[in-house]
């Protein structure tokens, strides 16, 4: 099996590995062998177009967390022709898991926060697996509340499993830290565009993601717990991930359908990870419209509107 | 085991149900749970559920807790009609539609909080508490929107709120729906600072998940109970990441204390009066008697 394949993406692996033997094979000799690869890649289109057509949500929190799929500085590098990254929460440490800093998007200002995971192992530690602690959450809160003071627009990347659950983090008031951000989001006086490109894991996620839009690419999740926690405390049974995950209707048609998403960007074929640089794009182009929308807004209307999008979160009857 | 118990038959004889220490009789005896003493229960009730041998902090309703601080006679429940929807369908082990049926029966609330508004000692307030009997006091968008409005209520009167929180977190059957209301209760808050409107958070055994990462840590003035469990993330998921064991007293109201997340402790007994005093500081009445 190859690692960078999922378990049901396997058809896929196998074909793109069928092309590339042939293309090898083929290296330096004289009979033609054009037609076969373009017919094998005729049918790799059609095979990762008929697995991702009828993905369950369990396929799709795996895709949300594939080893492949871009992460914030991956969409930041592409989508912005300037980035100046700035560290530090100015009380206790840097936290590598959230990455803010200042941009430039066709030539607009920009602040950009995001969450970051690691690529190889040295990294994936260095930046905790993505799962911040109370310092890059105050990180965060800094480079927000730098953004209001300039006037500039705040997007955010979100891609994490959820806060850190660890002594120190605990220590240093992990709630505190994350609920200010909540506070201080639904005030700011700057328009807030808010993306899950990954995993959006719960208190963590949301921490960076109060605002005025918020978009989530076609594979990417969001949810208030994982489908390994919620199987482990309400089935009792690890095994049962998958009704958990279902059940917690955690994908983006499902809560673009339920009103919790204002946006679904969709992926190229196969996921964001076949075509990072496409994916990108096409997310800027979302963006920059989101953007102009928002900016022309006085600020006390879209703080108005802002408030009473939170407020009308909430499925009740009285 | 008593001598009665001794002669009795074996299968008639009731169950001692503490280690064989022996048992208490269902509904009138309760045995402390920090000092072992059997209290009679009515007068653990007098006591607001404390023991009054080791002081130890039980669990009390969302309901005798709002009674024992507003004054006599001048709650009025707000907004009980509020009650749970399932908006995802929710099936587990069990349908969340009938979970809330049978959770209503046996609590006796329509969901996991209760709101008030009366007077404290004369002065007007909302106040608001999480049943913790109720599916572990979790916070789904009745619990939200519940807390949202009492926010907004104490916005428009501009009267003091208090919360007393009691919870384990998000509503897992709500889903996202859950994790929303964190993001509105905090939006309701903010627009209360702004206006200069006093928040006082009592965060009570226990207070985790994101109830604390949202509407319980952000009061003017964060209270703990004596002893309360409080934290972003259990100690059973804390124990699991970092595969050790957690130091004796990790996460209580005075580890929060000597790290500074809360403002004070305070008894439950000395509730009232405290919130009095510190209520009438920030909105600058005399103190009240």
């Amino acid at each position: 099996m190859n690692p960078n394949f999922l378990d049901f993406e396997q058809p896929i692996a196998e074909l793109d590995a069928k092309i590339e033997e042939l293309r090898h094979a083929s290296h330096g000799q004289a009979f033609n062998i054009d037609e076969e690869v373009g017919r094998l890649r005729e049918k790799l289109k059609v095979k990762t177009a008929e697995i991702f057509r009828n993905l369950n949500s369990w396929q799709t929190t795996q895709l949300s967390r594939h080893p492949a799929r871009p992460y914030t500085l991956d969409y930041i590098g592409v989508i912005c022709e300037e980035f100046h990254e700035l560290a530090g929460d100015r009380m206790y440490a840097e936290d590598a898991a959230i990455v803010g800093g200042l941009g430039r998007i066709n030539g607009r200002q920009v602040m950009i926060i995001g969450h970051q995971k690691g690529r190889n192992t040295k990294d994936k530690v260095r930046r905790n697996f993505g799962m911040p602690r109370p310092e890059g959450y105050r990180k965060a809160l800094r480079l927000m509340k730098m953004a209001e003071r300039f006037g500039l627009p705040l997007l955010t990347l979100i891609d994490t499993p959820g806060a850190y659950p660890g002594v120190g983090a605990e220590e240093r008031g992990q709630s505190e830290a994350i609920a200010r951000n909540l506070l201080e989001m639904a005030e700011l006086k700057v328009p807030i565009v808010c993306t899950v490109i990954g995993e959006g894991g719960s208190g963590g996620a949301l921490a960076i993601g109060v605002g005025d839009r918020t978009n989530m690419l076609q594979y990417a999740t969001y949810s208030v717990i994982s489908p390994e926690g919620c199987a482990s405390i309400l089935w009792k049974s690890p095994d049962k991930v998958r009704d958990a995950a279902e059940a917690l209707g955690m994908t983006a048609p499902r809560l673009l359908e339920l009103g919790l998403i204002d946006k679904l960007v969709r992926e190229p074929l196969g996921g964001a990870h076949r075509n990072p640089r496409s994916m990108a794009i096409r997310l800027k182009a979302v963006l920059l419209n989101q953007l102009d929308e928002l900016e022309a807004m006085p600020v006390t209307d879209l703080l108005q509107q802002r408030y009473k999008r939170l407020r009308s979160y909430g499925a009740y009857q009285e | 085991m008593n001598w009665l118990q001794k002669i009795m038959n074996p299968r008639t004889r009731p169950q001692a149900s503490n280690g064989g220490k022996g048992s208490v009789p269902e509904g009138v005896w309760e045995k402390c749970s920090g000092c072992g003493t059997v209290l009679y229960k009515p007068e653990l009730e007098r006591n607001l559920m404390v023991c009054p041998k080791c002081g130890h902090h039980h669990y009390i309703s969302a309901r005798a807790r709002l009674d024992a601080l507003l004054d006599e006679g001048s709650a009025q429940e707000l907004w009980a009609g509020l009650e749970p929807t399932d908006p995802l369908k929710f099936r587990d082990s069990k349908k969340y539609r009938d979970r809330i049926v049978a959770t209503q029966k046996k609590i006796g609330e329509k969901d996991a909080m209760v709101a008030m508004s009366g007077r404290l000692k004369g002065r007007p307030l909302v106040a608001t508490a999480f049943e913790f009997a109720y599916m572990g006091g979790s916070m789904g968008s009745v619990v939200g929107e519940k807390f949202a409005r009492a926010a907004e209520r104490a916005l428009a009167d501009r009267s003091a709120l208090v919360c007393f929180s009691a919870t384990g977190g998000a509503r897992m059957q709500e889903a996202l729906f859950s994790l929303m209301q964190m993001a509105k209760t905090s939006a309701a808050l903010a627009r209360l600072r702004d206006a200069g409107v006093p928040y006082i958070s009592v965060l009570t055994n226990p207070t985790t998940g994101g109830v604390s990462a949202s509407l319980a840590m952000l009061g003017d003035i964060n209270i703990g109970e004596p002893k309360a469990l409080i934290g972003f993330a259990g100690p059973r998921v804390i124990e699991q990441t970092v595969r050790e064991t957690l130091p004796e007293g990790f996460q209580r109201s005075e580890f929060l204390l000597d790290h500074g997340a809360i403002d004070l402790i305070v008894d439950r007994r000395e509730m009232r009066d405290k919130l009095a005093d510190l209520l009438g500081i920030l909105m600058k009445a005399p103190r009240a008697a």
